[in-house]
């Protein structure tokens, strides 16, 4: 297979799965505000914040409100992680390979796109913003079930995968890591009631919240649900998992050896860790260095197959 | 209204379906009979299934948009079949043979010792000043001989029925997957009709071109590596080079997929480099190499004329093939055919005038309200004077261009092109049309049955250029002997 093609491939899935991310996570907030105590200023500033874009943000808009946020991560083509941008990247990915792929996904791409597009100015209301962002949640879910259903699972499906994988690994991380940063300033007494509230939709961002319940018999707690987000083998949107399905992959290519060093290496230093001992300081420089480590493995693998 | 064959009018002019007197050609009796029987919901019927496979099957040429970059356009297709019988076809068909194997022998020798000039057949003085002769390809040995594996002649019918050669396209000739894709729309669309008739197949052309580029490997014995070679997404040809890579079951590669090292060219895979044997290159000679060429060009790869000069990849067609593919030396095919194969041209060129030659540059600025004026080197019908159409001070313009620089300027009396039956709403009319066959050469030349049928769309027009207002027709060879 064409290092070319493989590329596109890669970055197809990491696009469209960058798009569902930033759709779920803002469906999330959306519903958490409503739930706080209206003194309990989290605001959508984390949002921006879980992108890493902040000082681009406030190059082009002057405050963090519910609408210049929605707009900077959902239609503003000027931010590269936005929601519509994403997909412009996924589709422009997407048609160099159409030779490729089934062409019913590309087509689904395709529609995909323009719809978002199209009707992108639509989920500035509340009122419409949950239908539109879970257009774009299924669109891609249905990609995603095209792809698997009709794309021969070859070297080329696995590029697809690993792909989806990094990008959730690093959404994963992203996530936990604002999040609790964030999370209620001062620890005071009557707030509590929220802190458990905001696990819950840490848990929600990442469409863990079912899956956990029925994992973790016990009441939300941090250390539950950062393990349950970091180290979970079998919850497709954990930490490990992702790093397990990409070690996968990486098996049925050739010249691996590479990356599969640098990957059982982080996986090492994910299993070892002690997270019940974390405190907020250390867990966020743990983040990092899984941050770091998902980096390394995608450089790598660029460096070896494009 | 239905299609009813009494209202057609052939007005002096040849038609490709319908004598003059009306009646169907014998080779179209069968399908205008059963035209005839259509009801208008039936014929918007089939328009809507030919427009949904067509859109399904994804068949799109692209044009370049400011605002929204490239975008697919449907590709614009009558399904009223323009037929040709066999017997007549053979003739076509050899005179075709022909001429390539005369154009790649006249290639062959400009590269070499240049006999033809030497023995006073082919003007000197043309030959330098050609803008597609490459001095980089003098001395090279073409594999077989053979420069232009892949032509492309556009051929007109006039109004007594002659078919006439216009051009031969010998750079990178486009249009055959339309050809292709244009025949599996029909089979859906006519499956009866393809029972009962003797329609010669076309579907074998990705293995003939296949088969073609395997010859030319430098590698004999080995299967092969053959890549398609695009300049990529925004090229207007860009779905053939997608659709002739996925049906010969070759890489679609772009230039930065390749890379030459120690004169021999590997593609860039997941496994490493892979050895390339041959390239069946889409972009012009001057974008191919930079090193040699222009030295801007992000589309080409450098180093891979060294590597072609010593013979480690082939390019198809070679470098430097355009050298024939230029008006002037159209009017010298005749000659050249003479001079090579010693045989007189079956096929016979457009009359046409060299404005070099004195004589003839005069009868041309005399009578240039009655010609098609065209400069030498330019294709997709640009820079051109349809004399009966244009304006004084436009006559007078070209009159100006010739006399400054006459070698790049040939003029041909204006032609009156055949028509074919052509769906407008729900009744036909007749529109002009022209026939690209291509032709393959290698240890055997091929030429396809029929080839790309361009149709003017807009009522009096013709131009078939797909992106002034030309759609495009399936071509059937019948053959009315076999049953």
């Amino acid at each position: 297979m064409l290092s070319s093609v493989a590329n596109r491939i890669y970055w197809m899935a990491r696009y469209l799965e960058r798009a569902e991310n930033t759709a779920r996570l803002i469906n999330v907030n959306t519903h958490l505000l409503l739930d706080l105590p209206k003194r309990v200023r989290l605001g959508w500033e984390p949002i921006v914040d879980i992108s890493s874009r902040r000082d681009y943000f406030y190059n082009l808009y002057d405050e963090a409100d519910e609408r210049s946020v929605i707009r900077f991560m959902v239609s503003d083509t000027r931010n590269p992680d936005s929601i519509l941008s994403a997909l412009n990247m996924a589709r422009e990915n997407t048609r160099t390979i159409r030779d490729i792929i089934p062409r019913e996904a590309w087509e689904q791409v395709n529609t995909l796109h323009l719809n978002s597009k199209v009707n992108a100015r639509s989920v500035v209301t509340q009122r419409h913003r949950y239908d539109y962002l879970r257009s774009v949640i299924l669109g891609v879910q249905t990609v995603s079930g095209m792809l698997a259903g009709t794309m021969t699972h070859d070297e080329g499906y696995d590029f697809l995968r690993m792909g989806r994988n990094l990008e959730r690994a690093d959404m994963t991380t992203r996530i936990i890591d604002v999040r609790s940063a964030t999370l209620l300033p001062d620890m005071s007494e009557d707030l509590t009631p929220f802190e458990n509230l905001q696990w819950l939709s840490v848990l929600k961002s990442l469409t863990a919240y079912q899956m956990y319940r029925r994992n973790v018999h016990q009441r939300i707690r941090r250390t539950d649900v950062l393990k349950f987000l970091l180290l979970q083998e079998n919850f497709p949107r954990s930490f490990n998992h992702a790093l397990c399905q990409v070690g996968n992959c990486l098996s049925n290519l050739p010249r691996k050896e590479k990356v599969l060093k640098i990957l059982v290496q982080l996986q090492k230093k994910l299993l070892q860790a002690r997270i019940q001992e974390f405190d907020q300081e250390k867990l966020h420089a743990f983040i990092d260095e899984l941050q770091l480590g998902v980096i390394k493995i995608n450089d790598s693998i660029s460096k070896n197959y494009f | 209204m239905a299609i009813r064959w009494g209202s057609y009018k052939v007005r002096n002019l040849y038609d490709e379906l319908l004598r003059a007197t009306g009646r169907p050609r014998s080779a179209a009796q069968a399908l205008c009979s059963y035209l005839r029987t259509l009801k208008d919901s039936e014929i918007e019927e089939y328009k809507v299934a030919a427009e949904s496979a067509i859109h399904v099957m994804g068949i799109t040429f692209t044009v370049y948009n400011e605002e929204e970059g490239s975008i697919d356009r449907a590709w614009p297709f009558d399904m009223i079949p323009r037929i040709i019988d066999k017997r007549e076809w053979l003739q076509v068909e050899a005179g075709l043979e022909q001429r390539v194997q005369a154009l790649n022998l006249f290639i062959d020798d400009l590269y070499h010792q240049q006999r033809i000039i030497k023995d006073g057949v082919f003007p000197a003085e043309l030959l330098q000043d050609s803008k597609n002769f490459r001095p980089e390809c003098v001395g090279v040995q073409a594999p077989l001989g053979i420069w232009a594996h892949i032509c492309g002649s556009d051929l007109v019918r006039d109004k007594d029925g002659t078919f006439y050669v216009l051009e031969d396209n010998l750079r990178v000739p486009s249009g055959v997957s339309y050809m292709l894709e244009n025949r599996l729309v029909m089979k859906r669309l006519f499956p009866e009709m393809f029972e009962q008739n003797n329609i010669l197949p076309v579907d074998d052309y990705p293995s003939q071109l296949y088969d073609t580029l395997a010859a030319l490997s430098p590698r004999p014995g080995d299967q092969p590596e053959i890549v398609v070679l695009t300049p990529g997404i925004f090229n207007s040809a860009y779905f053939e080079h997608a659709y002739l890579a996925q049906q010969m079951g070759a890489e679609l590669v772009e230039g930065s997929d390749l890379t030459v090292e120690n004169d021999i060219v590997y593609m860039r895979t997941i496994e490493g480099l892979t050895r390339v044997d041959v390239i069946y290159r889409r972009i012009d000679d001057l974008f191919l190499d930079p090193e040699v060429f222009n030295p801007d060009s992000l589309l080409g790869v450098p180093g891979l004329m060294r590597a072609w000069k010593c013979g480690k990849v082939a390019l198809a067609n070679a470098p430097g093939a355009g050298v024939a593919d230029d008006k002037v030396v159209y009017a010298f095919v005749p000659e050249i055919i003479k001079y090579y194969l010693d045989q007189d041209a079956i096929l016979p060129n457009v009359p046409t005038y060299k404005c070099i030659n004195k004589l003839e540059r005069q009868h041309v600025i005399e009578n240039i309200h009655t010609m098609v004026v065209k400069p030498a080197n330019e294709s997709g019908g640009y820079g051109m004077l349809i004399g009966p159409q244009a304006s004084k001070s436009e006559r007078e313009k070209f009159v100006r261009l010739i006399r400054r620089d006459p070698r790049n300027y040939v003029a041909q009396p204006m032609l009156t092109l055949s028509t074919a039956p052509t769906l407008v709403d729900h009744h036909v009319e007749p529109r002009h049309l022209d026939l690209r066959p291509f032709i393959l050469s290698g240890e055997r030349i091929n030429v396809t049955n029929g080839g790309l049928t361009r149709v003017a769309l807009r009522k009096g027009s013709t131009v078939v250029n797909s992106s002034q207002g030309g759609g495009s027709k399936d071509t059937w060879v019948v053959d009315m002997e076999a049953i």
